[in-house]
């Protein structure tokens, strides 16, 4: 089986899951003896200002940092493009702009007002990009070969419908996340209708969790048979053994681990911290991760008079993660609607129970977990203090948690693909 | 000749309410949760068995007796929620042919951590009994048939019942029957009844199960394995769980009109007959002697305590709970006291149960929490209420601002 995958981020440059989820699944493939073709978006050139501190790739081998030797059957393509994860057409635009700036400024050339003009280069706005995008992956395409096209997440949905179009093979299409999860009724009109776009021109759909496929059946008219669901799964981190790393803390440590951006509910975080605080000192919360809500967040920690209570540490990559594993009691994640969640499942491969938004994908799969549902502020602060006040709660949490997470593998996910592709291949 | 002993279990534990951390009220029960409940298998169960078993008994004109035990919790709840339940078993106990059985009034695991309370509960269940029923009982059942050879001491010390019920498990009776009478190791007097795990789970969990070899269950064919007791054994004891009949196994799987005519089957033949426990203790001799030295139950395929106190949650809430008996006690204050009992039930400790969470079996289906971790939680806020409670009783108390019994129990049965 042969497979022309259109994805995103792959690690170590990633600033969500989309990238962690494209990477598992991938891997898996691989092991199952899947030839793929990944193709993603990379940075001409990568000097500008950004609140996500993306590495910018080598630039001498354009393909050197993908050289993922663990992976046998991946061969990975590029296009030069600036379309990252997770924008949105204003990201976009306040990007273009910036590069442009800048370009100005290095080739100090004034009075050119190119508002819009994109050049060759890239589309000045996001709507142009991604159809430019898609042309040239269709290009890509004509020179490769492969069974079938499996697109993930909207951004890929016109350039998915191009290959496989031109190439004739069907087309899967993987839906991480809606806008209605990122944006919740304030949906951006273009990208809704590239994902109603994409989601009708497939010949099959894949959603990450029931609850996803729900929203894909409620808000885009596609027949509930036309989706498949497959979770997502965990990478087994290696050796789960805590060390100890001697660290004497005597205060708790609550941990969110995220994008702060409103799907992940950082509001109802804190004002669950804040009630926590009023019964119990020796507690603290820590907001690990960056995004566009950051600075409110910290405002309104502050507003709350919890500040100090708070900590931000930005995004954290590698090691770090880790590390604040290690550190932390308990993990929250109060997502507003979560296709799926892959963090609570790291968190609990690495040893620290979680407490999970029922508006979750995640929470179908989890039974070892604390759920809530993510407005229920005072349901949350009850839990958090639960299992800092009881030992044998969080003790249980944890081990069944962690064994529970042992059977959720990227393998599985693989597999389930796999027959997905074999039926509509059948099919067509 | 083998003597059927049929036994019938019936209780309802007294749920809890959603009680946070945050909460400071001494409301720990959702009165209108058990009220419910409590009718609708009122409805479903105990009025129309309670009715069948009537016209049983009185059709075979004492040749049909049987045996209950009723909590002392869920007498409280019938008295408040469906008192019909109440008559009705008056006139069973009228009509002479039904004896009542002894328990821990509140369905509680107290043997295992205060002999003192664990008395105290069986006294006031007696007592409860007599007073309604006009029966005092003679003979004992523990808590999920809990047993060991120091619980069968105890209770022969207490020197007021003749016998002994429990599980007739596998691990315990080696090559032997349980259709026999036994002697508990250690006693001198007290007899003890094994139930007969594989006819009584026939009728109280196969009976509806079509993938079963032996569905559909019929009286003849159950009266036609019964008869292959005769020879090699006493008594059949039937043990179950009352709600067998209209809550587990539904009126529509015929289970009414099997026990309708499970009589007549079984007298047909000559040498077979009905008893009630004490009669089976008077017929028969023991057979032997029965040692068990670690504790055994009738709960799950393990038939041990893994399902009230397998994981930390479980045995911490548990000893947390009993660690307060000294406090509450001191109290004085009935109120405090009876809701320190309450919590005793062992059901509270069941929904904490992790073994088949995975699975949706049947410890999930009477859960009234969605996961057993909510379970712990609820209980342990609520413990700390009741303990922060004692606390301010006591020195209220000390500065003279408190009178003693000012709270009282929701409900007393008096007579």
């Amino acid at each position: 089986m042969r497979v022309f995958m259109l994805g995103w981020e792959f690690p170590p440059f990633i600033s969500g899951g989309l990238g962690t989820a494209c990477y598992g699944l991938t891997k898996a493939m691989d092991q199952l003896g899947i030839k793929v073709t990944f193709v993603l978006p990379k940075m001409a050139d990568g000097k500008f200002v950004t609140h996500v501190k993306l590495l910018t790739p080598d630039l001498q081998t354009s393909n050197s940092f993908l050289n993922l030797g663990e992976l046998k059957n991946v061969s990975f393509r590029t296009i030069n493009s600036p379309l990252q994860a997770y924008s949105t057409p204003g990201s976009y635009q306040r990007q273009i702009e910036e590069t442009l700036r800048q370009k100005q400024i290095k080739s100090g050339v004034l009075g050119l007002t190119g508002h819009s003009s994109g050049g060759a280069d890239y589309g000045g706005d996001m709507y142009t990009e991604v159809h430019r995008y898609a042309a040239l992956a269709a290009e890509l395409a004509e020179k490769e070969q492969f069974d079938i096209v499996h697109a993930h997440d909207w951004m890929t949905y016109p350039a998915g419908i191009a290959v496989a179009a031109l190439s004739g093979k069907p087309l899967i299409v993987h839906m991480h996340a809606t806008e209605f999860d990122r944006s919740g009724e304030h949906v951006s009109q273009m990208i809704y209708d590239i994902e109603r776009k994409g989601l009708h021109a497939a010949d099959k759909i894949i959603a990450v969790s029931y609850r996803t496929r729900s929203i894909i059946v409620d808000r885009y008219g596609i027949s509930r048979e036309k989706v498949e669901v497959v979770y997502n799964g965990v990478e087994h981190n290696g050796d789960n053994i805590l060390a100890d790393t001697g660290i004497e803390k005597d205060e708790k440590i609550v941990l969110f681990l995220g994008r702060i951006t409103m799907q992940k509910g950082p509001e109802y975080f804190l004002r669950a911290a804040k009630r926590v605080l009023d019964v119990m000192d020796n507690v603290k919360f820590v907001m690990a991760g960056s995004g566009d809500l950051m600075h409110r967040a910290v405002e309104m920690a502050a507003e709350l008079g919890i500040g100090h209570k708070v900590l931000f540490t930005g995004f954290l990559r590698g090691d770090a993660v880790q590390k604040i594993y290690q550190m932390a009691d308990l993990f929250v994640m109060p997502s507003v609607s979560e296709p799926f969640g892959l963090v609570p499942l790291e968190a609990l491969g690495n040893d620290v129970p979680v407490i999970i938004s029922k508006q979750s994908g995640v929470a179908e799969v989890l039974k070892h977990a604390l759920k809530v549902d993510f407005w229920d502020v005072e349901e949350i602060a009850n839990k958090v203090i639960a299992v800092l006040k009881y030992p044998p709660l969080q003790a249980t949490l944890r081990d069944y948690g962690n064994f529970e997470v042992r059977k959720l593998r990227w393998t599985e996910s693989a597999a389930r693909c796999l027959r997905i592709y074999e039926e509509t291949l059948v099919a067509v | 000749m083998a003597s059927i002993c049929f036994y019938f279990q019936l209780h309802q534990p007294l749920r809890l309410r959603h009680y946070t951390v945050f909460d400071n009220n001494g409301r720990y029960f959702d009165d209108s949760k058990n009220a419910f409940i409590c009718r609708k298998v009122a409805n479903k169960c105990y009025l129309p068995a309670n009715r069948l078993l009537l016209d049983i008994i009185k059709k075979y004109q004492g040749r049909f007796r049987v045996a209950y035990s009723i909590t002392g919790v869920l007498l409280e709840q019938l008295f408040k929620f469906s008192p019909e339940v109440i008559s009705t078993f008056d006139a069973l106990a009228e009509t002479g042919c039904v004896e009542f059985l002894a328990e821990t009034y509140y369905h509680s695991l107290s043997f295992l951590y205060s002999r003192d309370e664990f008395i105290e509960q069986i006294n006031k269940h007696c007592d409860t009994i007599e007073c309604l029923f006009g029966q005092k009982p003679k003979v004992f059942r523990n808590t999920e048939l809990i047993y060991n050879n120091d619980l069968a001491g105890l209770i022969e010390s207490m020197a007021s019942f003749d016998a002994i019920l429990t599980e007739g498990a596998d691990h315990i009776l080696g090559p032997r029957s349980p259709n026999f009478i036994y002697r508990p190791r250690g006693c001198g007097r007290l007899k003890l009844l094994l139930k007969n795990y594989a006819l009584s789970d026939d009728i109280a969990f196969r009976f509806s199960n079509r993938d079963w070899a032996e569905w559909p269950l019929t009286a003849d064919k159950y009266a036609q394995w019964i008869n292959n007791v005769n020879g090699n054994g006493n008594v059949v004891n039937l043990f179950m769980d009352y709600e067998t009949f209209g809550e587990h196994q539904w009126e529509d799987t015929g289970i009414f009109d099997f026990m309708r005519h499970l009589p007549e089957e079984i007298l047909k033949h000559p040498d077979n007959d009905f008893k009630t426990p004490s009669e089976v203790i008077q017929s028969y001799e023991p057979a032997g002697t029965i040692d068990v030295s670690n504790l055994i139950s009738w709960a799950d395929t393990e038939r041990d305590l893994s399902a009230w106190l397998g994981n930390a949650m479980q045995s911490n809430a548990i000893h947390e709970l009993y660690r307060l008996e000294e406090k509450v006690k001191k109290t004085g204050n009935e109120k405090i006291i009876e809701d320190w009992r309450k919590l005793q039930t062992s059901d509270h400790f069941y929904y904490m149960c992790t073994k088949y969470f995975a699975d949706g079996d049947v410890h999930k289906y009477f859960n009234p929490y969605d996961s057993p971790y909510d379970s712990y939680i609820n209980f342990m806020n609520i413990l700390g209420n009741l303990h922060s409670r004692c606390s301010k009783q006591m020195t209220g108390a000390a500065l003279g601002t408190v009178s003693q019994n000012k709270d009282q129990p929701d409900l007393q049965i008096v007579c």
